[in-house]
């Protein structure tokens, strides 16, 4: 299955619809992504998100067209992991599933340093393991990055900067991303197209357009309201 | 077993193998073979179980275990000697040929196991992300089960059905304990197994007892060391 004929896209897919135990989970889906674009994909919990990119990794059985560009190789970071367990340290974890491996080379793309090399997967911080995470997929030099979540257990104040070296590396490798996040500011800020799902497709076209109180409206169902503090005159 | 946090099922599963070696004794055959071969079936048949219903492996193992027991009890109500064997294991049974087999049967164990553990441990820490690197995760299970009941079925003839299961558990997690890394995991556990099968069976033979009970014994007290020696040290923080 290929997208042939556009050379633009690098994703294409149509009337995609997903069941689980006779239960629609995502219904007449379609959407396309650009290459050298992020896509970020939002929607509340239920929607089907994670089933979405388990269905363009063709983990999940569905009807419908999944169609990836020729020569495209992806790469995954799921939303969960456990490792809090397995006495497995980075360094083992960076060499599984790859034919050759320069640990150090894929921790500092991540602005990871070598000194967590010999440290277990578990005692790592939240964003010290989603950065891990993202350089093991990193490795095998993948055209596409699915991330789902990517910043689920990092504080808040460490999610900015996975996202600016998720940027940077987008840029450097000319990459296409698609991430899911719950997120509106790193939807406008580091998205250039949002697909919003809600088991359907209730918004796709540009992340900017997620500012608009019409569109939020279509999405949650109601507009987003920031409390304003009244000047006292 | 102890990675993916199923190490009652590693005691229970060794339970399944009694009406296997209740065939072997009765129609006197190697209870060794009668023994694995129940294991590996019952073994199967549980994994296709779960495949398709969805139902924990540990409550299959709970029902096929306890079954198998009931079984295993009933065939060799006739034959006391034997199934006190069967549950407790018998040293003085073991001939050169069946430690020649056990050592045969180990280092294939060792070999293939040493095939799949990559596979294995990414398949523990995410699913979806061992089967989108184009792991069959699912073959290597049942591969994997298959590893367990060769190891389960080779030390059932020493310590017995009942006690088999410490083998499996209790050295991984001794191993565990002490290890930042798979390497030191699969060292120590192996280490531990063997200091507590060696030592285990020696004290036996020196004090006259059953050696099932004492080579349980001499593994509970490294692991009970190794847990006093990771609170102090805080290998894992």
């Amino acid at each position: 299955m290929s997208v042939s004929g556009n050379g633009e896209h690098i994703l294409k897919v149509s009337g995609l619809n997903v069941k689980l135990q006779n239960q629609p989970i995502l219904e007449h889906v379609s959407f396309t992504v650009k290459k050298g674009t992020t896509l970020a994909v939002l929607g509340p919990n239920g929607a089907g998100k994670s089933v979405l990119f388990r269905v363009l990794l063709n983990l999940f059985p569905h009807e419908g067209k999944v169609e990836w560009a020729e020569k495209v190789k992806i790469g995954y970071v799921p939303q969960n992991v456990a490792v809090s367990d397995i006495p497995i340290s980075v360094r083992e974890f960076l060499s599984i599933g790859k034919n050759k491996c320069d640990p150090e080379a894929a921790l500092s793309l991540v602005k990871l340093g070598a000194k967590i090399l010999d440290k277990r997967l578990g005692v790592l911080s939240g964003g010290e393991l989603r950065r891990v995470l993202i350089a093991w997929a990193l490795i095998d030099d993948p055209s596409v990055l699915l991330l789902d979540e990517p910043t689920n257990g990092v504080d808040v104040g460490s999610e900015e900067p996975i996202f600016l070296m998720l940027d940077g590396i987008k840029k450097s490798r000319e990459m296409t991303i698609l991430l899911i996040t719950h997120d509106i500011h790193i939807v406008q800020e580091y998205s250039d197209y949002l697909l919003a799902i809600n088991k359907c497709v209730t918004f796709f076209g540009k992340s900017a357009e997620i500012a608009n109180m019409a569109t939020q409206k279509v999405i949650y169902g109601e507009p987003i309201c920031v409390e304003t503090i009244k000047s006292e005159d | 077993m102890v990675l993916e946090k199923m190490a009652l099922v590693g005691d229970a599963l060794s339970h399944v193998a009694l009406p296997g070696l209740a065939i072997g004794f009765l129609l006197n055959i190697n209870p060794f073979i009668g023994g694995f071969a129940f294991l590996f079936v019952s073994a199967v048949i549980i994994w296709y179980v779960q495949r398709i219903t969805k139902i924990s492996f540990e409550a299959l193992v709970g029902a096929a275990f306890t079954s198998a027991l009931a079984v295993g009890i009933i065939l060799l109500r006739e034959d006391p000697e034997a199934l006190f064997e069967a549950l407790f294991g018998d040293i003085t049974t073991v001939v050169v040929w069946d430690a020649i087999a056990a050592a045969v049967v180990s280092v294939v164990a060792i070999l293939l196991t040493r095939l799949i553990y990559r596979k294995l441990v990414l398949a523990m820490i995410s699913e979806d992300l061992a089967i989108s690197k184009g792991i069959d995760v699912a073959k290597t299970n049942l591969l994997y089960l298959f590893l367990v009941c060769t190891v389960v079925a080779v030390g059932i003839k020493i310590v017995g059905t009942l006690l088999v299961g410490f083998l499996v558990v209790v050295p991984a997690i001794a191993a565990k304990n002490l290890s930042s890394n798979m390497r030191k995991y699969a060292l120590f556990g192996s280490i531990f197994g063997g200091i507590s099968a060696f030592s285990g069976v020696l004290l036996a033979n020196y004090f006259g007892l059953a050696p099932g009970p004492i080579v349980v014994f001499s593994g509970i007290a490294i692991f009970a060391v190794t847990t006093i020696v990771s609170w102090r040290m805080k290998i894992n923080t």
